[in-house]
């Protein structure tokens, strides 16, 4: 049987957030923990991710104004948005975290400022494009369970 | 009808299940997880459940050891009578570091025999040693996958931690599995970067250097 178009729009736009690195095989195997008893893991994941991160990105640019520059406190919340973006996926947003945390490693201030700016635009991709396959998705959820299964 | 009986031995199965669960002889393991990141106790609970285990899943040292009834007189068994087969713990976290409670559990006289598992996002050779000396069972790099969580479930299936022989019969057989796999070169240096690993796997590091321990 053929995929609906809304299907193949669906898998095509995650395959897309795959080839465009924003996503590791990380997140294929959160999907894979996902089944008919737990049908929400990965958005519950993605939301949790979502605190978790925005919560540690205000306590970044707390500390970002802090001067000197407390590089030691920095690290840390850096290292605690690394694991989460780590066990969540998120290959990119990992990436600036790696390079922040050396930033910090060799008290570069201004290395850190220009990379959280990097990171936090990252973020920002990461999320919209994120929420619309999510939207897409559940769209097409919506359009499966509506037609009985031919 | 054949229907009716299924549905009827199936709930009683479920009955039967559930005045089994809280016997210490369940089939199914109890672990406590801890971890500061509660994204990372999302993923490790759902790791847990899929492998059949019941989950109890706190954020901090503290919390383990308040749970673990260290500072009351039940060892062991959790608020719902629960035994903990298994403590799978984060290495950095705030206040009381995983390897912090791993030594206060290796040094209860009650809770000592609990295996316990560290993991970590940071590949650290020294964490690794540190830890593996101070007794954990094993060594994970995050993020935990699946095949961890079934593998160490294996192993306390088999023997329940105790027995220290089995610990290194497991963790010698891994590494015989890593030899077997490259060169069948007999030589286990201290050192990370051995052609013996065809890959950086840290618990094929940390099977090493338990071996290494063991000839001593």
């Amino acid at each position: 049987m053929e995929r609906s178009p809304l299907l193949r729009q669906v898998a095509h736009q995650r395959q897309t957030l795959f080839d465009e690195g924003l996503l590791d095989e990380q997140f294929v195997r959160l999907e894979e923990l996902q089944d008919r008893t737990n049908p929400n893991f990965v958005e519950e994941i993605v939301t949790t991710y979502y605190q978790d991160t925005s919560r540690l990105i205000l306590n970044i640019e707390q500390e970002l104004e802090r001067r000197p520059l407390d590089f030691g406190r920095l690290d840390g919340y850096m290292y605690q948005f690394n694991g989460s973006s780590t066990s969540f996926g998120a290959k990119k947003v990992k990436a600036e975290c790696s390079l922040f945390r050396e930033y910090c490693r060799a008290g570069n201030g201004e290395g850190c400022m220009r990379t959280f700016q990097q990171l936090k635009r990252e973020y920002a991709t990461l999320k919209r494009k994120l929420e619309a396959y999510f939207q897409l998705a559940r769209q097409a959820r919506l359009t499966q369970t509506a037609s009985p299964p031919g | 009808m054949a229907t009716a009986g299924e549905v009827f031995r199936r709930s009683l199965t479920e009955t039967v299940g559930q005045v089994c669960d809280d016997s210490s002889s369940s089939s199914e393991l109890h672990v406590l997880a801890v971890d500061d990141s509660l994204v990372d106790r999302k993923v490790i609970e759902r790791l847990l459940k899929i492998s059949s285990c019941k989950v109890t899943a706190v954020e901090s040292g503290t919390r383990a050891l308040q749970y673990l009834g260290l500072d009351g007189e039940r060892a062991s068994v959790g608020f719902n009578g629960l035994k903990v087969n298994l403590i799978m713990t984060d290495y950095s976290m705030p206040g009381m570091t995983g390897y912090e409670l791993l030594k206060k559990i290796k040094e209860s006289s009650v809770l000592r025999e609990i295996p316990v598992v560290v993991m970590s996002s940071e590949n650290i050779l020294t964490r690794i040693d540190r830890c593996l000396e101070e007794g954990a069972e094993e060594f994970l790099l995050k993020p935990v996958k699946l095949d961890d969580v079934k593998r160490l479930k294996d192993f306390i299936m088999k023997g329940d931690g105790k027995d220290g022989g089995e610990t290194r019969i497991l963790k010698r057989k891994r590494l015989d599995d890593y030899a077997s796999l490259s060169s069948p070169s007999p030589s286990v240096a201290c050192d990370a970067s051995s052609p013996l690993m065809p890959s950086s796997s840290p618990s094929a590091r940390s099977s090493k250097r338990a071996k290494l321990r063991n000839k001593d």
